[in-house]
């Protein structure tokens, strides 16, 4: 590894870094802004207060307070639930909900990968014919619908209609009823990809080596598998940030109207029941995978196209 | 003779005609920028429907709701969840509002956060960028962090958490949306005033004795202006989905208000039995969001067509 990409995957790591920094700053004060202590009962007299005070961290200097939520935040520790689940720990509410959101984002990303690129090759080697018009209108349909509309007919027909699928999660089972909903946030995957693969492919069959393994006469599935599809892979990488971030987006919604026990649902639960503690969490968590893959797929995509870094450092 | 050359036999040639065809070029005539992107643009199919219907909806939510004799929030419990028919066009909802009324209210509501938000993220991102690129150096290095940081928090938990500590109102979503979409407007003009700034025009200028700050100012103003209006039409969208994200959670405007997400949400919970209620604002939702998409990408076909395929 040469010293222009440790420099970036530096630079990378070091702005990471302190976004989180930022986050867990702006996290910790509005919980110091939010009206009143936790200790409103009026029961409490003053030394009783004071001896909560103390047990919680909350008597020391503003700053030392900062870095123990820091700290909390860091070691996964979000404090204990109010409303949801009394006097649970967080860690353990949060953890299966965001294993399950995690699984069915990455179902969604592997199903929408694998049809997209099908929907754009297609079109690509049929262009300008009805195939083509097909998978430009899915994909125009796809990015600008956003993924709960999808989810809410999907519930209706198979679900509630025809009875083909169960319209609510059911943790007994998963696989059957994870269907509708990884096949709602798999549309605006399908349909970026789609439309990405499409571009990408129509260049690569214009350019000179195609042709020119087009006059070798090698046979056209070798012609389109071997060098057209995976020339035209390797940008895609680019849009995996959008289409996690429209995932990440869709799953807040879609969970909730399928039902499904994840993050999203965690999340808009908490809001409405008011369970502050638990809001935070939720907000921290999804911001930290974000930038976790953000980071990732920045660095992957420095390793593999070098005019990343360089462009930078000139 | 030499036995190489070849002879001709009289019927070899035929003649085609003993008029030269030599036609003047036509000079194209000079056509204005506008013009020309009109007629672009119009050749569009999906464009010219996005647009038309786009000043639909707008039509309809402007004079709907003056026009009809009922009110967005007037309850009338003795007519109930009644399904659309001739008196209530979309039907009625849980507590007998008119929801013919509603939609257009609602999403009249929607477009004036959405238009007001993306105002403000123009003057926002433009007065960023602007400031960023003319000062240079340590100002923008600063600057281009703190937006670089804020750009990798996910929108919807700056949404979220702004709107837990604020009161939910119309204001209070335009505020909160103000602080996510301007990123992409202060890019571009950034980028634009770094290329103006090494014009040969600034240094003529500076040296005579002028301002450069209005020259770049008229520069920018000049060659920014249509990737704004793309921008902007890319945005309206996004700003409608926010806002009815944020009812749907129960962070945005709440019943009796109406706006598309408050119509979603509120016809979510009669999902199963009366699902027109949810469908007939998730469909002017959807219409509304494919036709600014379809137009902004018209749009940026006709303003600039090198962009195509893109």
């Amino acid at each position: 590894m040469d010293k222009s990409m440790l420099k970036y995957i530096g630079k990378r790591l070091l702005i990471s870094t302190v976004t989180l920094f930022v986050i867990i700053l702006v996290l910790f004060l509005m919980l110091k802004l939010m009206p009143g202590t936790p200790f409103n009962d009026e029961k409490l007299s003053d030394s009783q207060k004071a001896l909560l005070m103390a047990k919680y961290g909350l008597d020391k200097p503003v700053l030392v307070q900062f870095f123990n939520y820091l700290k909390n935040m860091l070691t996964g520790d979000f404090g204990v639930s109010y409303v949801i689940n009394k006097n649970m720990e967080i860690s353990k509410l949060v953890g299966s909900a965001m294993v399950i959101s995690f699984k069915l984002g990455i179902a969604a990303t592997i199903l929408g990968a694998i049809v997209g690129i099908l929907l754009g090759v297609v079109a690509a080697l049929n262009k300008n014919s009805w195939l083509d018009s097909l998978a430009t209108g899915v994909s125009v349909l796809g990015v600008s619908i956003p993924s709960f509309v999808f989810a809410l007919i999907l519930v209706y027909f198979l679900g509630a209609k025809w009875h083909i699928l169960p319209t609510q999660y059911n943790s007994s089972n998963s696989f059957v009823s994870s269907i509708m909903p990884v096949i709602a946030l798999s549309m605006s995957v399908i349909a970026n990809v789609a439309r990405f693969t499409r571009t990408e492919m129509i260049q690569v069959l214009n350019s000179d080596y195609m042709t020119l393994a087009k006059s070798k006469g090698l046979d056209k599935r070798t012609l389109i598998m071997k060098h057209g599809l995976r020339n035209s892979l390797v940008p895609v990488i680019t849009i995996l940030g959008p289409i996690m971030v429209n995932i990440m987006t869709g799953t807040m919604v879609v969970e909730n109207i399928c039902g499904v026990p994840g993050l999203g649902k965690l999340l808009i639960q908490s809001i409405q029941q008011n369970d502050y503690n638990v809001t935070l969490a939720c907000s921290f968590l999804y911001a930290f995978m974000y930038v976790i893959i953000v980071l990732v797929i920045d660095v992957s995509y420095g390793i593999i196209d070098p005019r990343i870094r360089l462009g930078k450092d000139e | 003779m030499n036995k190489y050359e070849y002879q001709f036999a009289p019927d070899s040639f035929e003649l085609v005609g003993d008029k030269v065809d030599i036609s003047k070029d036509v000079v194209a005539p000079v056509v204005p920028f506008w013009l020309d992107v009109w007629r672009r643009f119009r050749k569009n199919k999906g464009a010219v429907i996005g647009i038309t219907v786009i000043v639909l909806i707008i039509l309809m939510s402007i004079f709907m709701p003056i026009l009809s004799s009922y009110k967005f929030d007037a309850i009338d419990s003795a007519s109930a969840n009644i399904k659309p028919n001739a008196q209530h066009w979309f039907g009625t909802d849980n507590f007998g509002r008119d929801l013919w009324v509603r939609t257009w209210t609602g999403t009249r509501v929607s477009l004036i956060v959405s238009f007001a938000a993306v105002v403000i993220d123009i003057v926002v991102g433009m007065t960023y960028g602007m400031i960023s690129g003319y000062f240079g150096g340590m100002v923008d290095t600063i600057m281009q962090r703190i937006q670089e940081i804020l750009n990798s928090i996910p929108t919807l938990v700056i949404l979220t958490l702004l709107m837990t500590v604020l009161e939910p109102s119309l204001f209070t979503i335009i505020f909160a949306l103000m602080f996510t979409e301007w990123i992409g407007m202060s890019r571009i003009t950034r980028a634009q005033v770094l290329k103006i700034k090494e014009d040969e025009f600034v240094l003529a200028s500076r040296t005579a004795g002028a301002s450069e700050v209005f020259y770049i100012f008229k520069e920018l103003r000049t060659n920014i202006y249509s990737q704004l209006i793309v921008m902007a039409m890319m945005t309206i969208p996004n700003a409608i989905f926010y806002e009815a994200y944020l009812s749907f959670v129960g962070l945005g405007l709440t019943v009796p208000n109406a706006s598309l997400g408050v119509l979603i949400n509120d016809g979510f919970n009669y999902f199963l039995s009366y699902p027109y209620m949810v469908a007939i604002p998730v469909v002017v939702l959807a219409l509304l969001m494919l036709s600014f998409n379809l137009f902004g990408d018209g749009l940026r076909d006709a303003l600039d067509p090198t962009m195509k395929e893109m």
